[in-house]
């Protein structure tokens, strides 16, 4: 990055140019492929690593252990339910946090006990939970329900605003290729889907439709005066807005990044697995490829959408007509004056 | 509006300030339970018989299980539904097994008859009755009004009992089938009375429904006195009907008198709690009974709506129980706090790095966004009991982004007007209208996802959703009455209007095309190659030329003037212009 602001001068005048509009049909590949490994690496790893909200089960925190042996959880919960094969994790640390299947009050109380023994730490830095399978499934239905509430709201909101569906289809169609290459991000990753990251998942939509919506504002204005304009075609005015608000869309997903950046990395590190880092993965892949989508598929999409419209057919050709003469003039005007 | 700005936050801080000193509010946000520690319990109301609970129903449920919280002496418990489906309790440290039973277990509502009664108090050690002269019961009991069911431990407890101060450790459901020593807590118009029960005879769920109403005088005039009525089922009348044959004749024993043998009355135990024990007046064979005596409207409507609820039996399957110890939650807040103060540094930075002074704005808008936002949640947990969660901290830290996007847009269409060759001061007017539209657009999507995950989600994802919420109403109110006002001063200044290089609105770094450009010449629109513009009207054509990009104008003009030297027949001078 020589001068962030001559790049953004030069993107707004049209002397340099990023064709996005252009090349939509290498970017749509792309975001096939990305999106049908999204489906098939989960499938194919056998579905995601499902947090115990969902597995139901029972959970155990110990905090400030002496040690960080996973085998003393282990032979801890063994020791009440034989044959049990607990998930024993060192959190962040000196926390551990062992997962077992749903446990009676007794075993609960019993393991508590235990593992207090075994990691000689005090009784109230065992902290136990018992989570039934229903309650991740009931979070998730919920916000399921909730998205497509939103969705449904959010399209019309959008085609009121835009006077046209086809602006929100395409918001759309780039907010699903961001949706599921979040979700392919976890299942490639193995990090737990828990509610938390189902919250970020929901953010995650949410701000790819505001990241959109601000660069089909810019589209909206370019394209207004379409019928009377012949200084460049439909897709071009596409591309230019895109251009042109490039810089605004590098500089929000920093700025939107820098924050979530700060909790995923810095948090993973010292606070373990927990709602704020579950949530910052689902958000710092969104951001990413939420606005990339914005750039590379919902506006070239927009552009392919409406290309095809007869009146906006015409008016490319008007253009072309109008390039024909103009370069027919430079030539003859230029040769006299060089001479 | 800055003045406004000022008033509203001077407003809100007023507001809490009055609060605190009032001694409800706090200056800090109240913290969820997986910030302070303690135990959340979320239980899904099972009715049997598997129909579905309306809403009525588990509002019931709500004050039941509050109530025998409260009576097993939890303090500060919190106790709400959860989008007409659940219930969450929150508790502070652990519960009892024993309280976790008594939450779990289904309203237990069913009606004893009285053996005995006396007042509320305990009786006092000296004056109780010796070892030897405590009743002892002669014979096995014939029914379950017999007195025979006193045996010597039954009236030591019944004696200790002291209903003023009630022992908060009745954490065990007494035996239906042996007698019961409880109270009938203090009312308005009534001391707390002691009762000695004999065993369950009617079940609530023999209940079929329950009203109240103005009762009907012997005339059938409504009189003013307030009536609860009962209807039982086909079991439940004919064991009423044996009862009140029983409860009528001691009533008649006593010569019809109130006051009389305490025996003549039953008791309506819920959960082990006496709520009312009418006396019997009549044989009841229609299964119909009535109770009256000092109702008001609203003491006959709680009635109603206990006995209608203990006809319901609703138990609590616990769907998620968990136990947050306030150091990991205090740990998790305090490392998400120093994440967030990170992200923020590194966004100032960026800021700076980007804008330069205007940098500086955007710093100060989102500090004054945080203020805001800080003050609502204060005062939203004053009024409305909101409590800050770990994922309300995260929205709050995702929103930093979001926030700022809306100074970028904004300064990036001032930039874009500065490129266009406007003066600073109607750069940012212009900037302003037409930013102003995206940013209105761009957060009614945000807003919308957070009233609709707010109204549909569940559990921590409602926390989120209310700060993203919160946060975007925050950032409309920075930008209009903060951002967009400071830049109109700042455009004014000497720094920032001569557009310093420093102030991140230098025209020359913006490479901006002036609209004087010397050599006398204005670039007025007659220099435009008008003959390109193959345009049907004239206004369309301006404005398709305020679009063109300024390479395209340059080419444009370049043309022109080639031409114009052309004609002129004259060589380079002119077409140095514009270079």
């Amino acid at each position: 990055m020589v001068n962030f602001s001559t790049f953004g001068n030069e993107l707004y005048t049209g002397k340099r140019s990023y064709d996005f509009v252009g090349y939509r049909k290498i970017w749509f590949l792309i975001a096939g492929i990305a999106v049908a490994l999204s489906i098939l690496i989960p499938i194919a790893k056998g579905g995601f690593n499902l947090g115990i909200e969902f597995r139901g089960g029972s959970e155990f925190t110990v905090s400030n252990v002496k040690t960080t042996d996973a085998s003393l959880g282990e032979k801890a919960v063994q020791g009440v339910v034989t044959g049990s094969v607990p998930r024993v994790a060192n959190v962040a640390g000196t926390t551990m946090r062992i997962q077992t299947d749903k446990l009676t009050d007794d075993e609960t109380l019993q393991i508590k006990e235990g593992l207090t023994k075994a990691y000689g730490v005090t009784d109230n830095e065992v902290t136990s939970t018992f989570v039934g399978p229903t309650w991740g499934a009931d979070v998730t239905k919920q916000a399921l329900m909730g998205l497509a509430i939103f969705v449904g709201l959010a399209a019309v909101l959008m085609a009121l605003y835009f006077r046209t569906w086809k602006m929100s289809l395409s918001a759309l169609v780039g907010m699903a290729v961001t949706m599921f290459m979040t979700a392919g991000v976890y299942g490639l990753s193995d990090f737990e889907v828990t509610p938390s990251a189902i919250i970020g998942f929901l953010t995650v939509l949410s701000y790819s439709l505001y990241d959109t919506v601000v660069v089909f504002d810019k589209i909206r204005e370019n394209t207004s005066d379409m019928q009377a304009s012949t200084r460049r075609t439909f897709a071009e005015e596409v591309n230019l807005a895109i251009n042109q608000t490039l810089v605004r869309s590098i500089n929000t997903m920093v700025v939107a990044i820098l924050p979530v950046g700060a909790i995923l990395f810095i948090g993973a590190g010292l606070l373990g697995a927990g709602t704020l880092r579950d949530l910052s993965l689902a958000l710092f892949v969104g951001i990413l490829v939420g606005t990339a989508a914005t750039i590379f598929i919902a506006a070239p999409l927009y552009a392919a959408l409406r290309q095809g419209e007869p009146e906006l057919v015409k008016q490319a050709k008007r253009v072309e007509q109008r390039r024909a003469e103009a370069a027919a003039k430079t030539t003859s005007s230029a040769s006299p004056a060089t001479a | 509006m800055l003045v406004w700005l000022g008033v509203l936050i001077a407003a809100m801080t007023a507001v809490l300030a009055g609060g605190t000193i009032a001694g409800q509010a706090g200056w800090a946000p109240k913290l969820a339970l997986d910030l302070e520690g303690g135990t959340q319990m979320i239980l899904a109301p099972k009715v049997e018989g598997g129909s579905g609970i309306t809403e009525d129903q588990l509002n019931q449920a709500v004050a039941i299980i509050r109530q025998r919280v409260d009576g097993s002496g939890v303090a500060e418990a919190e106790i709400s539904t959860q989008s007409g489906r659940n219930v969450v309790v929150s508790l502070p440290g652990t519960p009892a097994k024993e309280t976790r039973a008594l939450i779990q277990a289904s309203a237990d509502m069913n009606f004893r008859p009285v053996i005995q009664t006396g007042p509320g108090a305990a009786v006092p050690e000296a004056s109780r009755t010796p070892a030897d002269q405590l009743p002892k019961p002669t014979a096995e009991p014939a029914n379950s009004s017999d007195e025979n069911w006193i045996t010597p431990e039954v009236y030591k407890q019944f004696e200790a009992l002291d209903c003023d101060n009630p022992s908060q450790d009745k954490q065990q459901r007494s035996d239906p089938t042996k007698p019961l020593v409880t109270c009938e807590p203090a009312s308005a118009n009534s001391p707390a009375i002691k009762y000695i029960l004999g065993p369950v005879e009617v079940k609530g769920s023999n209940i079929k429904s329950s009203s109240f109403q103005l009762q009907r005088g012997a005339q059938g005039a409504v009189t003013n006195e307030w009536a609860v009525n009962i209807q039982f089922d086909d079991a439940g009348t004919t064991k009423f009907k044996e009862i009140t044959e029983r409860l009528y004749k001691f009533y008649a024993a006593g010569g019809g008198q109130t006051g009389s043998d305490p025996k003549s009355q039953f008791a309506i135990v819920l959960d082990d709690q006496v709520i009312s024990a009418p006396r019997s007046l009549a044989v009841i064979t229609d299964g119909r009974p009535q109770i009256t005596g000092g109702f008001t409207e609203e003491s006959a409507k709680a009635l109603s709506d206990q006995l209608r609820f203990g006809a319901l039996p609703i138990s609590f399957e616990i769907q998620s129980e968990q136990q947050i110890s306030a150091t990991l939650g205090g740990e998790q807040l305090r490392m998400g706090m120093l994440a967030g103060v990170i992200g923020l540094l590194l966004v100032f930075v960026y800021s700076l790095f980007q804008y330069r002074a205007l940098g500086l704005v955007t710093v100060a808008s989102l500090v004054i966004a945080g203020v805001l936002t800080f003050l609502a949640i204060a005062i939203l947990g004053w009024t409305e009991n909101y409590r800050l969660s770990l994922a309300g901290v995260a929205g709050l830290i995702v929103a930093i982004g979001q926030t700022a996007d809306s100074f970028i847009v904004y300064f990036e269409r001032i930039r874009d007007e500065l490129r266009e060759g406007r003066g600073l001061v109607s750069a940012v007017e212009n900037g302003w209208k037409r930013a102003k539209r995206t940013i209105l657009a761009s957060k009614a999507v945000n807003l919308l996802a957070a009233v609709v995950l707010f109204f549909v989600a569940v559990g921590n994802v409602r926390g989120f959703a209310f700060t993203l919420g919160l946060t975007a109403i925050a950032d409309l109110i920075v930008v209009f009455m903060f951002t967009h006002p400071t830049l109109q001063l700042l455009a004014r200044t000497k720094f920032f209007g001569e557009g310093h290089r420093f102030s991140g609105l230098d025209p020359k770094r913006l490479g901006a095309v002036p609209l004087y450009r010397g050599a006398g010449r204005m670039r007025t629109p007659e220099d435009k190659p008008v003959a390109v513009v193959r345009a049907k009207n004239t206004g369309a054509a301006a404005e398709a030329e305020r679009r063109m990009t300024i390479a395209e104008r340059r080419l444009a003009e370049k043309q022109d003037q080639a031409q114009q030297a052309q004609l002129a027949g004259t060589s380079k001078s002119a077409s140095k212009e514009g270079k």
